[in-house]
C-alpha cells in the first residue's frame, strides 16, 4: 500500500527540526523518527526523485548546476583576508532531498585510526591548528559498520593491507573491475604498491529492496535512476517517512535559528518557494546544512544573546575550512577503456595514506584511477593541454582520446588553517537578500607539497601501466571546494571548538550540529562515509539525551 | 561596483578557459529545461525546421565557423550533426543573454573576411584554407570561445536539444548512452586476471 508521508500542522509539537536533508540530516531524521520523536526536516532544495533523474549532460552537467544555484546563491572567493572577495563559483553542494549523496561519486572510504590522533603522533604544524579529534577510530568503528550496512556499500574487507580494523565485512561484494582498475593494478604491481577493490556506496547486488547497479555510467553529478547508489534519498529518507513521524519539507530555505532569552533554541524561520516566511518551532534543532551553509546560518543567526552568531563564543564558527587536496596525472592507452561505462572507480591505492617524516613534510592520501568525463565536458577541456582546440586535429584527438584516457587521481590531506574560512560576504546578497557565503582559502604550504608528491606518484602509476602518452597539469592553489569540512569543529574545549564530542553546541544545549563542519582534520579525501558514521553516532547520543530528559526545550 | 551585476553579466565573455562551459551552463540552468521542451516540441512537429533567432545569413556564417571547429572529413562533423539548430534554439531561449555578443561577433567576422579577401566575400563563401586563416586570427577572442562552446554543446548534448543529430557527436567519441552495460567494459578489464 502506498504510504502518504505525514504533514504536520502548525499546532503539532515538534521534537526536532533538522536543517538539511543530506548525508547527515537524512540519517538523523530516520534515527530520531524511528526512536519515536516527531521530526521536521527542512531542505532548501526540491524533492526530486529517481523518476525525475535523466541522462542529460546539458541539464544535469556536473550536477553542480542543479546543486547550489550560482545565479540565485552566488558565493565570493578570495585567497587571503587581505583581498576583496570576488564573485565566482567556489563551492558545490547538493541542493535537493538527499543532498550531496544524490550526485556524489560514491567513493566510500573509512578514515583510518591515524586520522583521529595525528596531531599527537606527528606534532604541531606552524600555520595550522592541527588537532586530535575528541573521539577515536575505535569509538566510531561500530558506526562505520552501521552506515555500510544500513545504506549498502560494496567492497572487500581485508583487501587493503592498510585498512583499519573492522568488526564486520562489507555487506556487498565489490563492483566489477573496470579497465582503469586493471591498469591501476598493473601499475601498482610493478611499483610494489597495493591496489584493492574500491569501497563504493553503490550496490553490486540487490539489497534491501533495491536493485543492483546497471553500470550505466551516470554516477558523478547525476542522480541514480536505478536506486543503486546508496544516497540518503534512496535509503534512510524514505524509511524516515515510513515511520509516520517525519516530514521532509522541501523548498524550505532556513534563514535564521531563533533563540529565547535564556539562549535556548526555539525553532527556525524559513522561506518557502514563493518567498513567504514561516516559523517552525521545535524542542531542539539539529543543523546538518553542510560545511558552508551550516556556519553561514549560524553567522546569520545573530541575536542580542549571540552577537557574533549563534554558538560562536569561541569565534571558530566558519574557521578551518578544508577542501582536501587533489593531484592528477593522465594517460592515453592503446586500447579502449570505455570508462564511460559503470561506476567511477574500481581500484584504490592506500600505500601513501599515512604521513611519512622521511618525505620532509606532513600529508598523506589515496590514489585511484578514473575518467569521469561526459561527452560535452570532455570536448570542452578533456584533451591534454597541448592539444589543438578546434579543427581536424582536434576532432581526430577527440575520437582517439575519449575511450582511451584515464587519470590517476590523488586525494590528500588539508590542514586546518584558521584564515581558511566561510564568512558572510559584506556586500553580495543572494536572491532572498541574505549575505552570501564568502570563501577565504589558500592551501597550506605542506598541503601543496603533498599535492606535488601525489602528482609524482600518480605519474609513476600511469607510467608503470604502460601508456602511449602521459601528461600532468600544474599543481595550483585551490579555489574550488567539493568537500566542505571543518567549519564548526568538534572538540572538548569550548574556547577552541564549536561542538562537543556528541555534536552538541558548546554554547546552546538544545542545538546539535552534524555534517562535514564537525571534522577536526580532513582525512584523505573521501569524507562522506565519515560524515554518515558521525551522523549515526550523533543520533544515538541525541536519542539517549532526549530520553534521559537532558535536552531542555527552549519553547 | 555592485558585485551582483558581475553575476548577471557573467557569461561567455568574461573568461576564456576550459571550465568556462560548465560555469556558463550553471548560470543558465534554470532556462535549459525550457529549451529542452521547446526543442522537443520542434522535433515532434514534423514541419521543416525554421530558425527562430538567426536570419538565414547569420545561420550560414555560424554554421561555417562550426564546420571549421569540428570539420567534416572521413566522418561527419558539426554540419551533419545539425549543430546550427542547437545554437539557434539556444540563442532563442536559454542563451538569449549572449545574442548581442553573437551578432556583433558575426558582423566583425564579416568585416574581417571582406577586408582580407575582398568586398564580395562573406566568411561562409571563403575557401576552407581562407576560413582557417581568418579563424586563427580570432581564436583567442571571446567570440570564438562562445561559438566553440556552443558548437561543442550542440555536437555532444542529447539529440533532443536539436543538435547531435543521429548521435553523430557521440559516435565520433565512441560514447553510448545506455541504461545497462555488462562487464567487461573495455579492453583491459576483459584481459584482466587477478
Amino acid at each position: 500500500m502506498a504510504h502518504e508521508p505525514v504533514k504536520f500542522d502548525a499546532q503539532t509539537d515538534i521534537d526536532f527540526v533538522i536543517i538539511g536533508a543530506g548525508a547527515a540530516g537524512g540519517i538523523i531524521a530516520r534515527e530520531l523518527s524511528t526512536a519515536g520523536f516527531r521530526v521536521v526536516v527542512l531542505e532548501q532544495g526540491p524533492y526530486v526523485t529517481e523518476k525525475d533523474f535523466e541522462h542529460d549532460e546539458l541539464k544535469y552537467m556536473r550536477q553542480r548546476a542543479i546543486t547550489n544555484d550560482y545565479k540565485r546563491q552566488p558565493n565570493t572567493f578570495r585567497a587571503t583576508e587581505k583581498e576583496k572577495a570576488k564573485v565566482q563559483p567556489a563551492i558545490i553542494y547538493g541542493r535537493q532531498v538527499g543532498g550531496g549523496t544524490v550526485h556524489f561519486t560514491a567513493n566510500y572510504w573509512r578514515f583510518h585510526e591515524i586520522d583521529f590522533n595525528e596531531r599527537s603522533r606527528w606534532g604541531s604544524i606552524a600555520g595550522s591548528e592541527f588537532a586530535d579529534w575528541p573521539i577515536t577510530y575505535a569509538e566510531l568503528e561500530p558506526y562505520y559498520t552501521k552506515t555500510e550496512w544500513e545504506l549498502g556499500v560494496s567492497g572487500l574487507a581485508g583487501a587493503s593491507p592498510f585498512d583499519p580494523p573492522r568488526s564486520k565485512p562489507y555487506p556487498l561484494p565489490p563492483l566489477p573491475i573496470k579497465s582503469s582498475g586493471a591498469l591501476a593494478e598493473r601499475g601498482a604491481k610493478k611499483l610494489g604498491w597495493h591496489a584493492f577493490p574500491a569501497p563504493m556506496a553503490i550496490i553490486s547486488q540487490p539489497y534491501r529492496g533495491r536493485s543492483a547497479c546497471l553500470h550505466c555510467g551516470f554516477c558523478e553529478y547525476f542522480g541514480c535512476e536505478a536506486k543503486a547508489k546508496s544516497s540518503t534519498l534512496a535509503t534512510v529518507i524514505r524509511e524516515a517517512e515510513k515511520t509516520g513521524l517525519c516530514e521532509i519539507r522541501a523548498d524550505s530555505y532556513v534563514r535564521k535559528i531563533e533563540v529565547n532569552k535564556a539562549g535556548l533554541v526555539t525553532g527556525v524561520t524559513y522561506l518557502d518557494n514563493s518567498g513567504r516566511e514561516h516559523f517552525q518551532g521545535a524542542k531542539a534543532v539539529v543543523l546538518c546544512a553542510n560545511g558552508a551553509e551550516t556556519p553561514r546560518l549560524l553567522l546569520l543567526s545573530q541575536s542580542p544573546q549571540f552577537r557574533h552568531g549563534l554558538a560562536n563564543s569561541s569565534g571558530k564558527v566558519g574557521k578551518y575550512l578544508m577542501f582536501n587536496g587533489h593531484a592528477r596525472a593522465s594517460g592515453l592507452f592503446e586500447h579502449p577503456l570505455n570508462e564511460f561505462k559503470s561506476v567511477a572507480v574500481s581500484r584504490v591505492i592506500h600505500d601513501f595514506y599515512d604521513s611519512d617524516p622521511k618525505r620532509g613534510f606532513y600529508g598523506g592520501g589515496g590514489i585511484d584511477m578514473r575518467f569521469v568525463s561526459y561527452p560535452m565536458n570532455f570536448a570542452l577541456g578533456g584533451l591534454p593541454p597541448d592539444s589543438p582546440r578546434w579543427g581536424p586535429q582536434y576532432k581526430a584527438l577527440l575520437r582517439e582520446h575519449f575511450t582511451r584516457t584515464v587519470h590517476a587521481t590523488g586525494h590528500t590531506t588539508s590542514l586546518p588553517v584558521e584564515a581558511n574560512s566561510v564568512s558572510l560576504d559584506p556586500r553580495v546578497k543572494d536572491a532572498w537578500g541574505l549575505p552570501v557565503v564568502r570563501i577565504t582559502y589558500k592551501d597550506h604550504a605542506e598541503d601543496m607539497k603533498t599535492m606535488q608528491f601525489f602528482q609524482a606518484r600518480c605519474k609513476e602509476l600511469i607510467d608503470a601501466a604502460g601508456p602511449r602518452k602521459l601528461w600532468t597539469r600544474e599543481v595550483r592553489n585551490q579555489s574550488f571546494g567539493y568537500h566542505l569540512l571543518g567549519t564548526c569543529r568538534m572538540g572538548n574545549d569550548p574556547r577552541t571548538s564549536v561542538v562537543d564530542k556528541y555534536h552538541r553546541a558548546h554554547d546552546v544545549s538544545n542545538l546539535f550540529i552534524c555534517d562535514g563542519s564537525s571534522f577536526v582534520t580532513s582525512g584523505r579525501g573521501q569524507p562522506t562515509c565519515t560524515i554518515q558514521a558521525l551522523a549515526f553516532r550523533a543520533s544515538d547520543h541525541i536519542i539517549r539525551m532526549a530520553k534521559n530528559g537532558d535536552i531542555k526545550s527552549g519553547i | 561596483m555592485d558585485d551582483r551585476e558581475d553575476i548577471s553579466r557573467r557569461s561567455f565573455l568574461i573568461r576564456s578557459c576550459a571550465s568556462l562551459g560548465s560555469a556558463w551552463i550553471a548560470t543558465h540552468l534554470a532556462d535549459i529545461a525550457g529549451a529542452q521542451e521547446h526543442a522537443h516540441r520542434a522535433a515532434i512537429s514534423q514541419t521543416s525546421i525554421k530558425f527562430e533567432f538567426f536570419t538565414s545569413e547569420q545561420a550560414a556564417e555560424t554554421e561555417a565557423i562550426a564546420a571549421q571547429i569540428i570539420p567534416t572529413d572521413d566522418t561527419p562533423g558539426a554540419r551533419e550533426a545539425r549543430v546550427i539548430y542547437f545554437i539557434d534554439k539556444a540563442l532563442a531561449t536559454f542563451a538569449a543573454d549572449d545574442r548581442p555578443a553573437f551578432v556583433q561577433g558575426l558582423k566583425e567576422l564579416e568585416k574581417r573576411s571582406r577586408k582580407r579577401f575582398g568586398k564580395t566575400k562573406r566568411f561562409s563563401e571563403l575557401g576552407s584554407e581562407q576560413q582557417t586563416e581568418v579563424l586563427k586570427e580570432i581564436e583567442k577572442s571571446p567570440f570564438f570561445e562562445l561559438v566553440r562552446t556552443m558548437t561543442i554543446l550542440g555536437m555532444f548534448s542529447n539529440p533532443e536539444y536539436g543538435g547531435n543529430h543521429d548521435q553523430i557527436g557521440w559516435k565520433l567519441l565512441g560514447f553510448q548512452d545506455d541504461f545497462h552495460f555488462k562487464s567487461p567494459f573495455g579492453f583491459y578489464d576483459a584481459e584482466y586476471k587477478s
